[in-house]
């Protein structure tokens, strides 16, 4: 903790001078609150409008946490499949990159013909935008094995299966949680584009009814609340990375 | 009861001829040691013992029945300790006996304590130092429940002090639970101080070159390293192994 505040400080200084100059700059050069607010402007609205808001922030909880679930789900079972049948690992493997490849903007529009405005088009964006990093860093966890200990394992005697479980599995468990980090923030990102097609509630809704009507405070708002979203989502990873891997050393090797 | 026996094993890679015509026995309770320049094969043999490969020609046989590609029959020690870093200290030692399906809380408990590892039995491998690393990867092959262990080089990435405090601490485990024990090493020294026999191998392709029955008395200790006997003993093996090279 004392680390955090020790090293902490110099970014959250300039955090804050950066909105210090905002500040300043909106009230000296008295730029409309239609163009850009300033940020005790954007904090008043952020309170006051707190039930304005409200539902359509949980509203993209919501959809953010069942896209993720089931869009990381994917992505882990992908993984393993590709990984224990290598023929399969190499017929699927460029098409995983492709879809990575895929506009979600163009490709979100479309989503809507073939799926109407339901919850379903909204869930494959986001499962298309958590899937890439979460299915290849899997993978890379699981291949890149240590192939010494791969070597003990055979040599004991181990079953494929207890080479997968014992094995394979734990050793991918960092690189499965740095693609899980970024799925987090993606899923994210991933509900709002998916709200913007065209949904009852959300913040992408809200954002896009507050631009129409030139209410720059909430587009502002609705910005800061789904960044704030998306770095909760991360800690809460990270918390879980942490106890997960707890064995890993902090960066010190003993070699003596 | 453990009885090894190897006869005339011949393995290739692609065109390389990497044994040929190996025949040796282990016996029960007896420490063997395998010498040879370095790429000269002894992996391998390893490795075929181990089951990880078909020998092309000849059988191994581990109490009379065939373990020719059969995996899971000995118990392994590797170069490199190779513990597993999320695993603690005794989950690691456990491992040989899991994989087989066999786990002994209790008398692992007991062995790390022997081994002077106690009050360590919660600690990651990287919160070890090397020489105990080594330790673990030797208890956790003494755990598993196969008749017959096989170390490569397990010393040979441990400076001088911690090699010879490692190797008068295996003798006193070994010496105590008397398992057969087949020992790689390029260490001439090393071989003659712990083995019963010593094998030669040739440059490739590698065959037992010579055979060398060790008299001294058990138990041995460190001032045997520099009697008369021990630096004769050590003239021969090395002339034995200029000769290949």
């Amino acid at each position: 903790m004392r680390n955090i505040v020790q090293k902490g400080w110099r970014p959250l200084l300039v955090i804050i001078l950066l909105f210090v100059i905002w500040e300043v700059a909106t009230r000296v050069f008295e730029i409309p609150a239609w163009l850009i607010p300033s940020p005790s402007q954007v904090v008043d609205e952020g309170i006051s409008g707190w039930s304005v808001y409200e539902h359509h922030l949980y509203s993209t909880i919501l959809l953010t946490l069942i896209g993720f679930i089931i869009g990381t789900s994917f992505g882990i079972l992908v993984a393993i499949c590709l990984h224990l049948i290598p023929t399969v690992r190499n017929m699927f493997y460029p098409l995983i990159i492709f879809s990575q490849n895929i506009p979600i903007i163009v490709l979100a529009p479309l989503l809507v013909i073939w799926f109407g405005f339901g919850m379903l088009p909204k869930l494959i964006v986001i499962t298309l935008v958590c899937f890439f990093p979460i299915a290849v860093s899997t993978l890379d966890g699981l291949r890149q094995t240590s192939t010494e200990l791969m070597h003990y394992m055979k040599m004991a005697g181990a079953s494929n299966g207890q080479i997968f479980w014992k094995l394979e599995w734990p050793h991918a468990l960092p690189s499965l949680f740095s693609g899980l980090k970024i799925s987090a923030t993606y899923s994210v990102m991933g509900a709002v584009i998916s709200e913007w097609l065209g949904a009852k509630e959300g913040i992408g809704v809200y954002m896009t009814l507050a631009s129409s009507s030139f209410r720059t405070d909430r587009v502002f708002v609705s910005i800061f609340v789904i960044m704030a979203l998306s770095l909760t989502f991360f800690l809460l990873i990270t918390a879980l990375e942490k106890w997960f891997i707890r064995w890993k050393s902090k960066g010190v090797e003993n070699s003596g | 009861m453990a009885e090894l026996s190897l006869t005339g094993i011949a393995k290739s890679f692609e065109d390389t001829r990497v044994l040929e015509g190996i025949s040796f026995d282990v016996h029960d309770a007896e420490f063997v040691s395998i010498l040879g320049p370095s790429g000269s094969g002894k992996s391998t043999i390893f490795n075929l013992i181990g089951g990880l490969y078909q020998p092309d020609e000849g059988d191994i046989k581990l109490d009379g029945e065939s373990i020719a590609g059969k995996r899971g029959s000995i118990s392994y020690m590797p170069q490199s300790p190779s513990l597993f870093p999320w695993r603690t200290l005794l989950d690691n030692v456990m491992l040989g006996s899991e994989i087989v399906g066999q786990q002994d809380r209790e008398a692992s408990l007991q062995m790390i304590e022997k081994a002077g590892l106690g009050g360590y039995e919660n600690a990651y491998p990287h919160q070890l130092s090397g020489g105990m690393k080594q330790r673990a990867a030797f208890i956790r092959s003494l755990l598993s429940p196969q008749p017959l262990i096989c170390l490569d080089e397990p010393f040979s990435a441990l400076d001088e002090f911690t090699r010879l405090e490692m190797q008068k601490w295996l003798l006193s485990l070994w010496s105590e639970y008397k398992r057969s024990v087949l020992f790689v090493t390029h260490n001439i020294e090393e071989a003659l101080f712990l083995s019963d026999r010593v094998m030669v191998l040739s440059d490739r392709p590698a065959r037992v070159k010579k055979e060398f029955k060790i008299p001294f008395e058990r138990p041995r200790d460190e001032s045997l390293l520099l009697t008369e006997e021990f630096l004769e003993w050590k003239k021969a093996i090395y002339n034995e192994l200029r000769m290949i090279t």
